[in-house]
């Protein structure tokens, strides 16, 4: 396969293409303007819509009508976009419409800053938007998964009719890295919900609104019933060397790739050290947690936000075992060295077979 | 015995077929609308449904129901129906007219959803010349909810949030959209239409259907703004409520045609069909080509991991110097990354990329301790100078090293690159300068793969001659330099 270098926001416009995406309505932002760049320039080359809305608000909505008309469409953004574009989010979850969203987060609260953060966790994860619903959420940590996951974030759309959000940090956004690309296109195809245009869909209707209360309440048990299977079938993670793991490293998007080099020189060093990469963080992989406890004695949960993965953490472990946390905000990164020695730390403290000290020194 | 008369007629009005016989998406009363006796929405329903069919084009219609009293129209209208947040009904019917060029899209809103919160939504739908069809009905306040003030409400009027009567100072004044609207250059018919009277309704009734048959005919956005009696809210009969239309309303909303260029306007055409599904990997650039040919594979390269830092102003190529980089490494077979730094850095001050090369996959793309630093200017190396590895190299645009830039245990070349290839014939491409010197450094990676990316970057032929032009320079001036390099510190 011919391997190609590429930034990852144009691998998520690329590949949505691939997957049959033929409408992209997206406001600009740092730093995933690239995306709404790449969709401007290919998206009239392949018969699909590219409209750059008046804002976020208008953009989600854009989508919603997308969706609405059964065509595959997505949007991207970073923090202080995507916190307008919630009230939309929340209508296409009421209204049972799949659309993808990219969320390439940076610096918050507030106007924050343009670098690198984990932070927008809780508004995507826990939905930011108002109403009873979930978002699936889809972690890539490379940019080959940046082209991986916006294919399977379509098809998880169509298949629970909900919005799916890729959130990925600034850095997997920007950066550049091999990737490939499946060579056969996904053809558009026309959902029969959808309201077209058509006589065959003329007594379609698209509406998130229930006046009657055990109407609302069958729509939402209804759409619980739905999140429940989707728990179910579509928690993934990444288990690297955790099998005989101790101390359990857990981050996802780059701090994971962080992670994956502290285990390395840890493991080197003789000490048991794992890492478990969530890639759904809706569904919350917990089973993956839950499966460890056997052996493992401490989490280390690493991340660029204040404490947001931890709380997911905590719950999937419900106390099992003790969950350690390291964070670095304001576009700051948790650095190999910083993870390397809150590492150590914790050798100290949970195990009880800890190599010599000498052994496991930073090597700069 | 006598025969009943045989009773003959001839139906001269019926219910358009556009509407439902009974309202089976209500849940009680499924033979009568939910509006309140005297109100204009089951007039205005009536008439864009009699449009409907006469135009033939039920099949094909999307009504956008908004926020509001008219967010049930869906129980009535037996057409495609997709109902649409407060305000966004223009942004939705953007979407589908565009994805669905063939269906009809009307959006109908109220003068709350339309003129307050969604004002920016219609006002760009408006701009962008949506060819979309907008009914929008004003009857000066807020109904739904109980009779809030609506950007439209008149001066003096009373509502729940208005109790002692709008005023131009606390308030400001009676938003005229359609007047607004129609200072854009886009839209091609905007009319102000009254319910106040029969000659009115008919007059509406018109209104309503040429701006349903510039749809059809392809023209622009099309707007059809209507003075609609509320009786409940205004607390009044039905009948004073139609005459407050007339008498009233009137005034602060002057009815006729605001805009009209449906005579002079052009169709928009039909987009291009689209390429076939084989063709779209090639569009974007990702169809399996094959690597260029004849450049050495990873078993030639001996082995590599390359941990770097590039660093200077913006504008001196630090960029691009790391992906040259990546690109030659990658068609080396090499596994890379390359991450910059990003935002406003790009346009002043300092601009830096963190770049790996490597056999191994690469867990992290961050670069904190680099064995490489490229400094193309001072404030570059005070920064990251500290941050080396033992036993690394630092090249430095500079005559000398700053006595405090110097780390411990690191190579320095210290040369004015910029210099040398302003010499050349441009000083910007020093950054191309420093790479000659760090492939002659690295020594691993294939020239064929440099001269590849390299290629493939820059597209200029007058750039990339002068940029493998300062390759060589800076390789030989390493060749050159090499007995003079020293440990610093």
């Amino acid at each position: 396969m011919h391997r190609q270098l590429m930034k990852g926001n144009e691998a998520i416009m690329k590949s949505a293409i691939l997957a049959g995406c033929r409408g992209f309505y997206g406001y600009p932002i740092t730093p995933a303007s690239e995306i709404t760049e790449a969709a401007a320039t290919y998206m009239p080359q392949v018969g699909g819509v590219f409209l750059q809305a008046e804002s976020e608000v208008a953009a989600i909505n854009m989508l919603y009508g997308a969706a609405s008309a059964g065509v595959r469409a997505m949007t991207a953004s970073s923090g202080p976009g995507i916190s307008l574009m919630q009230e939309g989010i929340s209508y296409m979850a009421g209204a049972e419409l799949p659309c993808v969203i990219a969320d390439i987060t940076r610096g918050g609260p507030g106007l924050g800053n343009i670098a690198s953060e984990q932070s927008d966790y809780h508004q995507v994860v826990k939905g930011g938007g108002h109403g009873n619903y979930h978002t699936l959420v889809l972690a890539p940590y490379s940019v080959q998964e940046m082209a991986d996951l916006t294919a399977l974030a379509f098809d998880l759309a169509d298949r629970y009719r909900n919005p799916v959000v890729l959130l990925a940090d600034g850095f997997i956004g920007q950066m550049m890295e091999p990737v490939e690309f499946p060579q056969t296109a996904t053809e558009p195809c026309l959902p029969q919900w959808a309201v077209a245009g058509t006589a065959e869909s003329r007594r379609n209707v698209i509406t998130s609104m229930y006046l009657d209360t055990d109407k609302l309440e069958a729509h939402v048990r209804q759409l619980e019933a739905k999140y429940f299977i989707a728990e179910q079938r579509e928690a993934r993670a990444e288990d690297w060397r955790t099998e005989d793991g101790e101390i359990i490293l857990v981050g996802y998007g780059i701090v994971a790739r962080i992670l994956k080099g502290v285990a390395a020189e840890a493991r080197a060093a003789g000490l048991p050290v794992g890492v478990l990469r969530p890639i759904t963080l809706y569904p919350f992989p917990t089973l993956h947690f839950q499966r460890l406890v056997s052996r493992a004695q401490v989490f280390l949960v690493v991340e660029m936000s204040n404490g947001q993965l931890l709380e997911d953490v905590r719950l999937a472990l419900n106390g099992a075992r003790p969950v350690e946390f390291l964070s670095r905000v304001g576009g700051n990164t948790p650095t190999h060295h910083e993870v390397l020695a809150a590492t150590q730390e914790l050798a100290r403290r949970h195990l009880t077979a800890a190599p010599a000290e000498e052994e496991w020194i930073v090597h700069v | 015995m006598s025969s009943e008369p045989e009773i003959t007629w001839e139906v001269a009005r019926s219910k358009p077929a556009s509407f439902y016989s009974t309202y089976e998406r209500k849940d009680e009363l499924q033979h009568a609308t939910h509006y309140c006796p005297g109100c204009g929405h089951g007039i205005i329903h009536k008439m864009l449904a009699q449009a409907i069919d006469d135009l033939g084009m039920q099949d094909r219609t999307v009504l956008i129901s908004p926020v509001g009293c008219s967010v049930f129209a869906y129980y009535y209208f037996d057409v495609g129906n997709v109902q649409a947040a407060h305000g966004r009904a223009p942004a939705v019917a953007t979407a589908i007219k565009r994805s669905r060029p063939g269906s009809i899209v009307i959006s109908y809103q109220g003068d709350g959803d339309l003129s307050a919160i969604g004002s920016a939504e219609i006002l760009h739908a408006a701009n962008r010349g949506e060819p979309l069809t907008v009914i929008f009905v004003n009857n000066a306040i807020y109904s739904m909810t109980g009779g809030q003030m609506a950007p439209t409400t008149l001066l003096g009027q009373t509502s729940t949030t208005s109790p002692h009567g709008r005023s131009a100072a606390h308030e400001g004044y009676p938003l005229h959209v359609s007047e607004l609207l129609a200072t854009l250059e886009a839209p091609v018919y905007i009319e102000r239409v009254g319910l106040g009277d029969n000659r009115q309704i008919a007059q509406a009734a018109r209104a309503v259907r040429r701006a349903l048959e510039n749809q059809v005919r392809g023209l622009g956005f099309s707007l059809v703004e209507i003075l609609s009696p509320c009786p409940t809210i205004w607390k009044m009969s039905p009948v004073e409520a139609q005459h407050w239309v007339h008498d009233v309303m009137e005034k602060t909303f002057p009815l006729g045609v605001l805009r009209d260029r449906t005579q002079t306007a052009q169709a928009v055409p039909a987009p291009d069909p689209p390429p076939t599904l084989s063709a779209v990997p090639r569009i974007l650039g990702v169809a399996d080509t094959g690597l260029p040919e004849g450049l050495p594979r990873v078993a030639d390269v001996p082995d590599v991991n390359l941990q770097m830092r590039v660093a200077g102003f913006g504008g001196q190529g630090v960029l691009l110097l790391g992906e040259v980089l990546a690109e030659a490494g990658l068609d080396a077979g090499l596994e890379v990354s390359w991450l910059p730094s990003y935002g406003p850095e790009m346009r002043s001050g300092t601009s830096n990329c963190h770049v790996r090369l490597a056999r191994e996959p690469i867990d992290s793309p961050l670069v904190t301790h680099p064995d490489v630093l490229i400094a193309m200017n001072e404030p570059s190396l005070r920064k990251f100078g500290s941050t080396m590895r033992r036993g690394g190299w630092m090249l430095y645009n500079g005559e000398t090293l700053p006595e405090e830039g110097s780390s411990k245990d690191v190579h320095v070349l210290a040369r004015p690159f910029t210099q040398i290839a302003n010499d050349l014939g441009d000083a910007r491409a020093g950054n191309m300068v420093m790479l000659g010197a760090l492939l002659e450094i690295a020594g691993s990676l294939p020239q064929t793969s440099v001269e590849s990316a390299l290629g493939r970057l820059v597209r200029n032929p007058r750039w990339l001659a002068l940029d493998e032009s300062a390759l060589a320079a800076g390789r030989r001036l390493m060749r050159e330099s090499r007995a003079e390099v020293s440990h610093a510190g």
